[in-house]
């Protein structure tokens, strides 16, 4: 007769406190999408190790995305209605895309979602944050539209959009305790979204204690460092050697590059398997993950005023540092002497034997 | 198919067995679009359709007074997956506008970019979006005795593609698990890598600039886009020929599906790649350089080719008012009455178009959305045509095979096909691909032809690469042109969005933008009923869509209208920019249309 062996090892697995979680995912808020489709090209997680389980100890995952959904209408949207009615137990909420002032006006809507069956007319979507954010377990903005207002938030913009956490408070707390997870970017960096969704659900999991958040509610691991402390052409910086022109492999500085006062990894990181970003490829820093995106930033292509104090300090001392360093580095770029092919041995040693 | 019809009162229909049906919010797709029909069961029809979008931004409204050399970096965040295309025909709106002509090897990285681009996202669009429409899942619940005859019928390519059924690509391209959906997300993945090779970030690129490009032309650059291009070209190899053999059946097995989204041959491309050779980006030189283009601008009527002519293409559009909740501009100031050859240009031309929005309630009768209704206004016959884009590939293809001015031996322009020569690879032998002009516009061509330009754009990066690293061995590696923004000046750029036309039209004054409008694709493709009572594409598209979904009302999926909305592939935040406000209604009577808005 069979029976049954349990694998010695499987002791080491432990069965998550919640065992199914939905991420109700609403992209109706003033937004472009880009969010959504920036996560399909994370690998770390990607999002169908996520939803197919291939990371242990996770609960299993129910995505609910209009993107990516293979339902439409009214099926999709039951899953909202749902959790209104706390029949999906438990979820969490994202959501991308500013929060419109629907008070400025008489009457239409900026952003909606879906029908409302008795009236017929849209239900607004900031109805929608009304009605699932009491009920999420957790809430998360995505990019940086959502999380601090973003582009369309824009000076002179007619819709008087905000941040998500502008609209439902700052100090506001899910019913599990937890604030407003903001994960800025524009769009969001796709790993640094997928892991904040990894480690919420290893916290949901109980594999984890509460997210650890800076001020502005990123999680600090993410945004704790500056795009300067993670860009490969600091050490053009350093040595006060700047480029002049767009295309240069030197520090942008001077061509409008904020990096040194941006928090943000994505230097660091890459944009994508490593690959891509911003200043360390080119591109001049133009604070996308900040909350002050994007006013405080324009024009893009300007220096920042602070980097003409700084980029002259440290030119004096950079150029000092690079003349001495240039003098090493030409030694170091010759060959010991004694690597030759004369007939004589100059190394030191002094052979008996031969 | 309507062509000129007055706009009409809201009339209840007198069909005895409508059933409404309505999808909000019709999900694979980006943005928020709300699909509100009646059906007759009966008669297998679509007997009435609106549309409702939910969204207003109003870029054209918060981006006056701000610096031009910003507009690139602003209107790239008008969409989430074809970004880059608009901060790239920003670009060539502030080329213009700047007076710079970047280095040859900034246009080749920009081609490499953009053609990374279209790899992308009619990949990840046709396999993991539109894709989902006809795998098994989906077939099985819609159609199940189209279901029984794919596991019977073998696919004609399965030694090209590996599936021996028909039954069996559909499996594979069912959502999250099918092997096929699966290689084809990680594909996605793979050509963005490419992308932000060239353009830094995927989709708000972080190294496009007027003037040229901050990316570091190194021959690192170019080993690590030429090694993923031609994995590309290998899946290419099968995924074409998988297509065909998924598109075939559908015709084979629904006799009369060709009638599916189907609308009169009316196709819009305004041309894509532009050539450092001869773009100057003068707007005297634009219809010369304009024919330069790797994907030759062009419009397309009744299947003859109207104009390949970037100043007639510019100077004939119309943006026009109609059942849309805005006030006309005819009062606003006129920024452009004569373009720098001398031509009038229009007070509805996007150059002199001022957005004054006004919300209103819903009248189906009058008002009924935020979208504006574009036109190309065609001068033989005075007709304000409504061109649609089919999504981009079918009219890319079809303007640029007509016009036979593409040769560059990957790419061959015959006059009535495109020629698409892909070279060896790991372990497929060379193969020469060729897009024929097919019968109609509908929904199943305007799919097939997204395959195909696939391995158009992935050809045309062949010769891209090719040409920059002639440039880097030549030492020519200078991305850049600087310049001085003017205190008075006009710009406009062309360029193909991945989902079809894509133009930026601005004008500077005191060194500030005064007016900037972008039309994308999506409005083209999803407007209303214009002062003419022309209706828009989709209008046309869905009125002629029968219904061959076996399900009754009860478990009605509306498949094929599915199918023929995702063909032109609707792109919802495209249009919101310039309109304003939510709901969009479009409504006929009688007549089974949609709307779409943005």
């Amino acid at each position: 007769m069979a029976t049954e062996t349990v694998p010695y090892g499987r002791s080491t697995q432990k069965a998550p406190a919640v065992k199914e979680v939905h991420i109700l995912w609403i992209t109706a808020g003033l937004g472009c999408d880009g969010d959504s489709v920036s996560i399909t090209a994370a690998t770390q997680p990607s999002i169908e190790d996520v939803i197919l389980g291939a990371i242990p100890g996770l609960p299993k995952v129910h995505l609910h995305n209009p993107v990516l959904a293979y339902e439409c209408g009214d099926d999709f949207m039951k899953h909202f209605y749902m959790a209104e009615e706390g029949k999906l137990e438990p979820f969490v909420l994202v959501v991308e895309g500013s929060i419109p002032n629907e008070k400025i006006k008489k009457e239409g809507y900026w952003a909606a979602l879906g029908t409302d069956p008795v009236t017929k007319q849209p239900i607004t979507t900031n109805e929608w944050i009304d009605r699932l954010s009491p009920k999420a377990l957790a809430v998360v903005a995505i990019g940086t539209c959502a999380t601090y207002g973003g582009i369309h938030a824009m000076e002179g913009n007619p819709t008087g959009c905000m941040g998500l956490a502008d609209y439902l408070g700052w100090d506001w707390r899910s019913k599990a305790g937890l604030p407003i997870v903001n994960v800025p970017g524009c769009p969001v960096q796709p790993d640094n979204f997928m892991e904040t969704v990894l480690y919420l659900l290893y916290q949901v999991a109980g594999l984890a204690p509460m997210i650890p958040l800076d001020d502005e509610l990123r999680p600090t691991w993410l945004f704790g460092k500056t795009v300067h402390d993670g860009c490969d052409r600091a050490g053009y910086y350093e040595q006060g050697d700047f480029a002049e022109v767009y295309g240069s492999p030197k520090c942008i500085v001077k061509l409008g590059c904020w990096g040194p006062v941006v928090n943000c990894n994505v230097p660091k990181r890459g944009w994508m398997a490593g690959i891509g970003g911003c200043p360390n490829v080119g591109g001049i820093c133009i604070g996308c993950t900040m909350p002050g995106f994007p006013d405080k930033f324009m024009p893009f292509m300007d220096e920042p005023p602070g980097a003409r104090v700084s980029t002259a300090s440290i030119s004096v001392y950079g150029r000092a540092i690079r003349a001495l360093r240039t003098i090493s580095q030409t030694t170091l770029n010759k060959e010991p002497k004694w690597r030759h092919p004369r007939a004589e041995l100059t190394t030191g040693y002094h052979p008996r034997s031969y | 198919m309507s062509t000129i019809t007055a706009p009409t009162k809201d009339v209840p229909s007198k069909s005895k067995n409508l059933v409404e049906m309505n999808w909000d919010p019709i999900t694979r797709i980006v943005g928020s679009l709300g699909i509100f029909t009646k059906i007759d069961f009966d008669a297998k029809k679509v007997a009435e359709c609106h549309s409702t979008s939910s969204i207003f931004r109003g870029y054209s409204i918060f981006m006056k007074g701000k610096d031009p050399r910003d507009a690139h970096f602003i209107t790239s965040r008008i969409c989430g997956i074809c970004g880059d295309n608009h901060a790239t025909c920003a670009t060539y709106a502030q080329n213009m506008a700047f007076g710079v002509r970047p280095p040859h090897i900034a246009e080749w990285i920009v081609n490499l970019g953009e053609a990374a681009e279209y790899m992308f996202d009619h990949n990840i669009f046709q396999d993991n979006l539109v894709g989902v429409d006809f795998c098994e899942q989906m077939v099985k619940e819609t159609n199940p005795q189209v279901w029984a005859r794919a596991q019977s019928t073998p696919a004609p390519h399965s030694n090209d593609h590996g599936f021996k059924t028909i039954a069996d690509i559909m499996t594979a391209l069912n959502p999250f698990i099918g092997s096929f959906y699966l290689e084809a997300l990680q594909m996605s993945r793979m050509t963005r890598e490419m992308f932000c090779l060239m353009e830094g970030r995927h989709v708000h690129p972080s190294t496009l600039y007027p003037g040229g490009v901050g990316t570091v032309p190194t021959v690192q650059l170019f080993t690590d886009y030429i090694v993923r291009l031609m994995k590309y070209v290998e899946f290419m190899k099968k995924v074409l020929p998988l297509h065909d053999d998924l598109f075939d059946f559908f015709y084979e097995a629904l006799p009369g599906y060709e009638e599916v989204g189907r609308r009169r041959i009316l196709l819009a491309c305004w041309g894509s790649f532009n050539d450092p050779e001869y773009c100057d980006y003068t707007y005297k030189n634009m219809t010369e350089w304009g024919r330069k283009m790797f994907v030759t601008p062009g419009v397309v009527v009744d299947g003859k080719l109207v104009t390949t002519d970037l100043v007639d293409i510019n100077l004939n559009i119309r943006i026009l008012l109609g059942s849309s909740y805005y006030d006309d501009w005819k009062n606003s100031e006129t920024f452009v009455t004569t373009d720098p050859l001398g031509n009038p240009v229009d007070k509805n031309h996007p150059w002199n178009q001022t957005t004054i929005p006004r919300p209103q309630k819903r009248d189906f009768g009058g008002k009924y959305t935020w979208v504006m209704s574009p036109r190309w206004l065609d001068k033989r016959t005075g007709d304000h045509l409504a061109l649609d884009t089919g999504g981009g590939p079918i009219a890319r293809l079809w303007a640029t095979a007509l016009a036979g001015l593409v040769d560059i031996g990957y790419i061959k322009s015959t006059g009535k096909s495109v020629k698409i020569y892909l070279p060896k690879t790991a372990s497929k032998p060379e193969v020469e691909f060729e897009w024929k002009i097919p019968q109609w516009s509908n929904a199943i061509e305007r799919d097939r032809a997204r395959t195909y330009f696939q391995a158009y754009a992935a050809a045309c990066a062949l010769h891209f690469a090719e040409k920059a690293l002639g440039e880097l061995h030549a030492g020519k590696t200078k991305t850049w042109s600087d310049f001085k923004v003017p205190d008075e000046a006009i710009g406009c750029g062309f360029h193909e969005a991945v989902r079809g036309v894509l133009s930026h039209h601005v004008v500077i004054r005191k060194g500030k933008i005064a007016n900037y409008h972008p039309y994308p694709p999506t409005p083209w493709n999803a407007n209303p009923r214009d002062i003419y009572g022309t209706p828009g594409p989709y209008e046309d598209a869905v009125q002629n869509t029968p219904i061959f979904e076996e399900n009754g009302p009860a478990k009605f999926k509306g498949i094929d209208i599915m199918r023929a909305v995702r063909s032109f592939d609707p792109c919802l935040p495209c249009g919101v920019h310039m309109y304003l406000g939510g709901g969009k209604v479009l409504k006929t009577h009688h007549s089974p249309m949609f709307g779409v808005q943005r």
